[in-house]
């Protein structure tokens, strides 16, 4: 691992100060992603700045919304009682991530900004646009079984690896950020990841110096009919194949409200919105569910190793909209 | 002193040091090891360049390495097993290394020091994390406890003597990490904390099905595959209802009296 310099920061105004000052920074809260990275030479920092005690550590009810300070553990997160009540579909995606050791280290805001697992990426042998800008996508002609089918570039074809933002996505959540100078965005939850593009480097739309501070989920009518499905090559402890997140609002059989997010399919969690919007008003049946899945993966466009995830994609969506019906027991 | 076929010290090569007595393994360990890298020149390095390819192994040390590492150490207060202990701290080392490497409390494992197998597992605050991954200087003022502080020689921690009467382990190499995951995860559930295998978030309690118990402990690796066994020492002592185990040693009758 390279030398870097490690300060803490006692308040969020002194660790974007110091992010402002110092360019080639990077934020540590969990370090699950970062110190791997780190240790792998992919990321260099010249600075850590420890964001751990910097008071972003509650989750409480803001009006209609439910706000997850970015520091909160995604264990914490997942098992809190505001979180369990409103948004079960966000409690079971963290907790199909990852290991409990690893929930229990990373942060909310790190989940966020944590980088692909493609092996392309991981490997510094290998060309990647990503890592290295203007290299070549060595995924792109190479082993892709595990990458993008919506959404990607000839100069990238990697997929987000969390979890946790499918749910989020789904939630119609925003995500609240703050500069070196102090002010304040607020970034809806679905642009803040980007599509790869001519920018691979870039994953999200964070701005230099910028840190997460809290996430923002509205309230919804949801709670009992979602669910969070992944499949994977292994039962646990392991990247989703294909992962989707549903939810539904429903009056007796139809459907009034539908949410739909993909995830390992695209280089950000990927919302199903012309199946969502097929879904309202239709009878929450099966063959409503089959038509819906279909137009959600109608776009996709699969690589030379991953037709497979079209197919899975489909009955995916079918299996959790089903799961969701019922109140997660199918 | 030296034996010049083996590089080891010969008085050392007794079984009785090789023998599971974890005081003289580690001495035999540590006093090979120091054997070993006396090959190397070691004293040839410097302290800081020392813990630099400590740090980072395969590589040389840059010039603006050195240059930043110069005045970058850092001053850790660790509590480790109720224990106080300050040490003088490359930014890079991670808790693992400090305990492996500075304290010489090696029961931590270090397996593939990626965050993917588990064995480094330790509890900071009560709660298991991932040692390999979290930098030493991040745990000042927290409470951390590694395998040596759950149990001693003579008074083993429940849950190992629940791993050595249902044979949770072969080569024994993620053991300390899957103990400590384990006791961890007593609390866990303990606390009513869910599992994605859970069925219903609010009903996390009570007595963990093996379902369960495979999922909670999936981030520890076990490369003998000793998981039936593993499961079946964490649902005894989680449970509190004691199981046969298993597994049996099959003695000849005369070989006992020869």
């Amino acid at each position: 691992m390279r030398a870097f310099k490690y300060t803490r920061a006692d308040s969020v105004n002194e660790a974007t100060e110091t992010a402002g000052q110092k360019s080639n920074s990077k934020y540590l809260a969990g370090g699950t992603n970062l110190l791997d990275l780190m240790k792998g030479d992919i990321e260099r920092p010249d600075v850590l700045i420890d964001v751990n005690r910097l008071g972003m550590d509650e989750i409480r009810e803001v009006d209609q919304e439910i706000i997850l300070g970015a520091g909160v553990d995604n264990t914490t997160t997942a098992n809190h009682p505001l979180v369990k009540e409103n948004f079960p579909l966000l409690s079971q995606a963290i907790l199909s991530g990852a290991s409990q050791q690893i929930r229990n280290m990373a942060s909310n805001g790190g989940n966020l900004n944590q980088r692909t697992r493609c092996a392309y990426f991981y490997d510094t042998a290998m060309p990647c646009n990503k890592r290295q800008p203007g290299t070549g996508c060595g995924a792109r002609g190479g082993l892709n079984r595990m990458h993008a089918i919506f959404g990607w570039s000839e100069k990238c074809v990697a997929v987000h690896p969390s979890d946790m933002c499918v749910a989020l996505a789904a939630l119609d959540a925003s995500v609240q950020v703050v500069d070196p100078q102090g002010e304040i965005r607020i970034i809806p939850f679905t642009q803040y990841h980007r599509l790869p593009g001519d920018q691979p480097e870039k994953d999200n739309t964070l701005q230099p110096g910028e840190l997460v501070k809290a996430i923002a989920v509205p309230k919804n009518r949801m709670a009992d009919h979602s669910y969070y499905l992944k499949v994977r090559d292994r039962a646990s402890y392991a990247f989703a194949l294909v992962s989707v997140a549903a939810g539904l609002e429903l009056d007796g059989k139809t459907i009034k409200k539908a949410r739909l997010a993909l995830g390992g399919v695209a280089h950000k969690p990927w919302r199903a919105a012309q199946a969502e919007e097929y879904l309202v008003g239709k009878q929450a049946t099966d063959e409503v569910f089959g038509l819906a899945a279909e137009a959600a993966l109608s776009s996709a466009r699969p690589l030379e190793h991953n037709e497979f995830k079209v197919n899975l994609g489909t009955r995916a969506i079918v299996r959790s909209l089903q799961k969701a019906r019922s109140g997660g027991v199918v | 002193m030296q034996n010049d076929e083996t590089g080891v010290p010969e008085e050392l090569v007794r079984l009785e040091d090789l023998s599971i007595k974890g005081r003289s393994r580690r001495t035999f360990m540590a006093q090979a090891t120091a054997g070993g890298l006396s090959v190397f020149a070691l004293s040839l390095l410097t302290e800081q360049e020392a813990a630099a390819q400590e740090a980072m192994p395969n590589a040389a040390v840059r010039a603006d390495d050195a240059d930043i590492m110069a005045d970058e150490f850092l001053e850790v207060r660790l509590n480790i097993n109720g224990q106080e202990e300050t040490l003088r701290l490359d930014p890079r080392v991670t808790l693992l290394d400090a305990l492996r490497e500075h304290l010489q409390t090696t029961g931590t494992k270090k397996g593939c020091d990626h965050g993917q197998c588990g064995a480094c597992t330790v509890m900071i605050d009560g709660r298991r994390v991932l040692s390999c991954l979290t930098l030493a200087a991040t745990c000042e003022g927290r409470e951390v406890t590694t395998i040596e502080g759950l149990g001693t020689e003579g008074r083993l921690h429940p849950m190992q003597q629940a791993f050595i009467k249902h044979d949770a382990f072969q080569c024994g190499y993620c053991t300390p990490g899957q103990i400590c995951s384990a006791v961890a995860l007593l609390k866990e559930a303990e606390e009513g904390q869910a599992s994605y295998v859970t069925e219903n978030l609010d009903s996390a309690w009570g007595d963990l099905s093996d379902e369960e118990i495979r999922e909670r402990m999936s981030g520890n690796i076990c490369r003998c595959g000793a998981y039936p066994n593993i499961v079946k020492a964490v649902a005894e002592v989680q449970s509190g209802r004691e199981t046969a185990q298993t597994w049996n040693f099959h003695v000849k009758v005369d070989e006992v009296q020869a």
